[in-house]
């Protein structure tokens, strides 16, 4: 079963001659989630786009809510959505400027300044993929009053690929064409076809500032102007003050473009202090309604949510613990440079080994005991959407079958217990970033591997060194300069063209692009190349799905990456409140739509 | 007496340059820089995070950028901070109101507690206020501030539920519900650093005048026949402050440069956090300006403990 079969059954779901549900149906029985089934259709156009009913918004008429208090343990110090480094920075500009589009929890887009979601049925899409046509929005106010229109659009797209403003945004705008069709229309031109249109002004990249504001300030300049720290939006909510790395506050906006909201009339985000006292304020003690990315202990949030005040939202993305096991040798020194593609790590070009260790890390153990709802064991590299899901992939924790591999493929036991074939021990130095389920993770896994007659020996670095780009500094996580190492990647949109670049062979980190090519594990892999560019330019959706199924499959199954935990984003709300949340977006993407039972 | 000030103040200027000299290499040594968020951010390219390095100055050598610095600090411009573009000084000058009145009255609350109990304390040695008063004054400053402050927190938060454990800069009341709640938010911080420094200042008062009490021109007032309480404020105390006053001297700029982890534990505004949170982003020029103006307010408040010396003893001249 692949993309034919399914093509055929989406054909007559289309047709009317297979119910919806029956689709969904036939596909469980394949083995494809529900979701996963249902999102197919979408995309295809053969349901309803679920992009307008992102949420259950019930009041009935403007403002009368109140106080919104939201606590962040970072926090930001600019309100610019186009040097906004960092999710805390991001999500405060976005309290203020609005996209086009945002993205939903299942990842499909909701419009935003958009009038509608560009398709190919609303001619938005072009057949060969070359374009977007954005329909924007009337009747769309600045706070100040003045007028949003395609203009402004334009602007933004000319502000963040100028080289000399240094948008953190510009990888978004550069490589593509924007065009003012009329006052309320937008193109967007591609130099190929481009099956993942939906980037530039979509999302966290995607916040329009106003172009009679910042025209004067769109080149060196641009860091100076004043409006970075008084920002003048479209949103639901008005500035009021802003104290660069403390507190942010805004009022209701009375000419919102969208009926009865927002529902608060007065928003506060605190930022500062830790993870665990936000918890307690919004859990314990209420004085909060909502704490952002709860990085706490799950045992914890559960003894607090037993007071009965609020509950911990987990939201399911594309954030994954994994293990990587280096395929190049990081002993040997080749032209000045450690784990050189040049080389070929000793133990792990054996698969018996790198399939022995993946039987060695109890995922079910990491789940219970480590992670608890913030990490469910997954067998996937690549876990959401949901249509990109493989279900092919499993996972298992057996020390008896990787004694028994490792057995077969000739790796004896020496004297110390420690196996070895040719001279090569099977002694690994295994790394990570200092914090403490990772040492914890580090310790289960040393345990399992010892019973197999394997060495870990553990190295836990400071996240501010391990995670840094520092190219004098040999404990950088894109040095990888041991045998293995485990940290977690986040996948920040919900297309995974740019998650799964990641194991192309044209992204091997090197001494070459000083360590900032995103293939840290040096993995090579002909087929995953050619599956790549394939999809890269596959316009079909099911197809495209398909393309990265396998993609996930090649790479997991080769066990260089050993996928450990899904890491969902944790937050914290009373119970009385209803945020709107995403994995795509940000915390704030929505805040128009948030709510409180009165 | 000015001679000896100026000859002071001309030779704070060389200490002040080897500071800056020490804290710029040290922050230039120190690993990452201000946009390490970005390098682990696929959706953006290495070569946006090389232009943002560049056009910050930050690919130029270190001494490039230390004269670069040192020149604007010299033409009062204290530059812009990395990570929110805002003028440094205006950084400082928002955090400062709020460090002044919270550090500032933890020291008014330790030095009000600590000159009235240690002075009382030593002119009653080993009675029962002063074992009491040892014995607090030991667990006061055996106890970190950020266990006290978690102490407090749980108590009087969490429990009883009287106080707000988030210091809010923006209350909405005003007049007198404003104060009220401006003192119920400040009144933990301004408890947990008061009274941690006031224990260790009454131990080090009560000593000192210990020291004084037993000598010889006191039993000379004493036999005089003066009151005691005369005898006590104008023979005793104000000779055994010399050592305080240094001690106390030392302790101010403090005051400026904030408590870092009570500030982080209770949210306070103040510039201990802004020092604590510039540190972890690599924002040199916020570090930089605050690590500075706190050593120059060191040798600052040093040459003020000197002079005050001379006003509590005139024996002590100045050439």
């Amino acid at each position: 079963m692949y993309e034919d079969d399914l093509r055929q059954m989406i054909g007559r779901v289309q047709r009317g001659m297979l119910s919806r549900r029956g689709f969904v149906k036939r596909m469980a029985a394949l083995g494809l989630t529900a979701p996963m089934a249902t999102q197919l259709l979408a995309i295809t156009g053969a349901a309803p786009a679920a992009a307008q009913t992102s949420s259950a918004y019930r009041p009935t008429r403007r403002g009368g809510g109140g106080q919104l208090k939201i606590l962040y343990w970072q926090a930001s110090t600019l309100l610019n959505p186009h040097f906004g480094s960092g999710t805390t920075n991001q999500d405060a500009s976005r309290v203020f400027y609005e996209p086009l589009a945002g993205w939903n929890t299942d990842g499909t887009l909701h419009p935003i300044l958009a009038a509608e979601v560009p398709s190919i049925e609303n001619r938005g899409l072009t057949e060969d993929g070359r374009s977007v046509t954005w329909k924007l929005k009337r009747g769309v106010k600045w706070h100040d009053g003045q007028d949003f229109s395609a203009d402004d659009v334009v602007f933004n797209w000319e502000y963040a690929k100028n080289p000399a403003v240094a948008a953190v945004t510009s990888g978004s705008y550069r490589d593509v064409n924007v065009v003012k069709v009329d006052d309320y229309t937008v193109r967007v031109e591609f130099n190929q076809p481009t099956p993942f249109w939906a980037d530039a002004f979509v999302a966290a990249v995607g916040g329009i500032i106003p172009k009679h504001l910042f025209k004067d300030y769109a080149g060196a300049n641009a860091r100076d102007a004043p409006t970075n720290l008084r920002p003048v939006g479209t949103s639901a909510y008005k500035f009021v003050s802003f104290a660069p790395g403390d507190n942010l506050r805004a009022e209701l906006n009375p000419n919102y473009h969208l009926d009865n909201r927002p529902y608060f009339d007065t928003l506060e985000i605190k930022g500062g202090g830790d993870a665990v006292s936000a918890a307690r304020a919004v859990l314990q003690t209420g004085d909060y309604d909502y704490a952002w990315n709860m990085q706490v202990e799950d045992a914890i949030l559960k003894r607090l949510e037993a007071a009965g005040r609020g509950k911990v939202n987990i939201v399911d993305g594309g954030g994954i613990e994994f293990v990587q096991l280096n395929c190049t040798d990081p002993n040997q020194e080749v032209d000045g440079e450690r784990s050189s593609i040049k080389t070929e790590h000793p133990a792990f070009r054996d698969p018996a080994v790198r399939q022995a260790m993946a039987l060695l890390i109890d995922r079910n153990a990491l789940e219970q005991f480590i992670y608890g709802r913030g990490g469910p064991a997954t067998a996937n590299f690549l876990n959401n959407p949901p249509r990109f899901r493989s279900p092919n992939m499993r996972w298992e924790f057996s020390i008896q079958k990787a004694n028994d591999v490792l057995d077969a493929a000739g790796w004896a036991r020496g004297g110390d217990g420690i196996r070895a074939k040719n001279g090569v021990r099977l002694k690994f130095l295994f790394q990570t970033s200092v914090n403490a389920p990772r040492q914890r993770t580090q310790a289960i896994y040393k345990q399992a591997a010892q019973r197999a007659g394997i060495e870990l020996e553990l190295k836990s670095v400071t996240a501010s060194v391990f995670f840094s780009s520092d190219v004098a500094n040999p404990d950088t996580y894109t040095k990888l300069y041991a045998d293995m190492q485990m940290y977690t990647t986040t996948m920040p949109q919900a297309d995974p063209e740019r998650f799964m670049n990641q194991y192309t062979s044209a992204e091997v980190s090197s001494k070459a692009n000083n360590w900032q090519g995103r293939n840290i594990v040096r993995w090579r892999n002909a087929e995953y190349d050619r599956i790549f560019s394939e999809a890269q330019g596959e316009l079909d959706p099911v197809k495209r799905a398909a393309l990265f199924i396998r993609m996930n499959d090649l790479v997991v199954s080769s066990n260089h990456i050993i996928p450990l935990v899904k890491r969902p984003t944790v937050s914290a709300s009373l119970n009385t409140l209803h945020p709107v949340l995403s994995a795509w977006d940000g915390t704030t993407w929505l805040l128009s739509d948030w709510w409180r039972d009165a | 007496m000015l001679q000896y000030l100026a000859r002071r103040l001309i030779i704070a200027i060389p200490s002040l340059l080897g500071i800056s000299v020490i804290l710029f290499t040290v922050l230039a040594l120190a690993p990452g820089d201000p946009f390490e968020e970005l390098a682990t951010n696929p959706a953006i390219p290495p070569d946006v995070r090389a232009h943002l390095r560049a056009s910050l100055g930050l690919d130029d050598p270190v001494y490039l950028r230390y004269f670069s610095w040192l020149s604007a600090m010299l033409r009062g411009d204290w530059g812009y901070s990395f990570v929110s573009r805002i003028p440094v000084d205006q950084l400082i000058l928002q955090r400062l109101p709020t460090t002044i009145a919270v550090i500032g009255l933890s020291q008014v609350l330790a030095l009000a507690i600590a000159m009235p109990v240690g002075v009382y304390a030593a002119t009653r040695p080993y009675s029962v206020f002063d074992q009491v008063a040892n014995t607090l004054a030991f667990i006061g400053f055996s106890l970190p501030t950020f266990f006290t402050g978690l102490l407090l927190i749980m108590l009087f938060s969490i429990q009883l539920d009287w106080l707000p454990f988030v210091f809010r800069t923006s209350i909405e009341a005003t007049g007198w519900m404003w104060w009220w709640e401006m003192f119920r938010q400040s009144i933990m911080p301004i408890a947990v650093l008061g009274l941690f420094q006031g224990a260790a200042w009454t131990r080090f008062v009560r000593s000192a005048v210990l020291d004084v009490i037993r000598l010889d021109y006191v039993t000379t007032a004493r036999s005089k026949g003066l009151p005691e309480s005369r005898i006590t404020m104008r023979h005793v105390v104000r000779n055994a402050m010399i050592p305080v006053v240094t001690l106390v001297a030392l302790q101010m700029p403090v005051v400026f440069s904030g408590a870092i982890v009570t500030e982080q534990i209770f949210r306070v505004p103040g510039i201990g956090s802004l020092l604590i949170t510039a540190i972890l982003s690599n924002d040199t020029p916020v570090i930089m300006a605050v690590t500075f103006v706190f050593s120059a307010l060191v040798i600052f408040f040093n040459l003020l403990a000197d002079v005050l010396y001379g006003w509590l003893d005139p024996r002590i001249s100045y050439r």
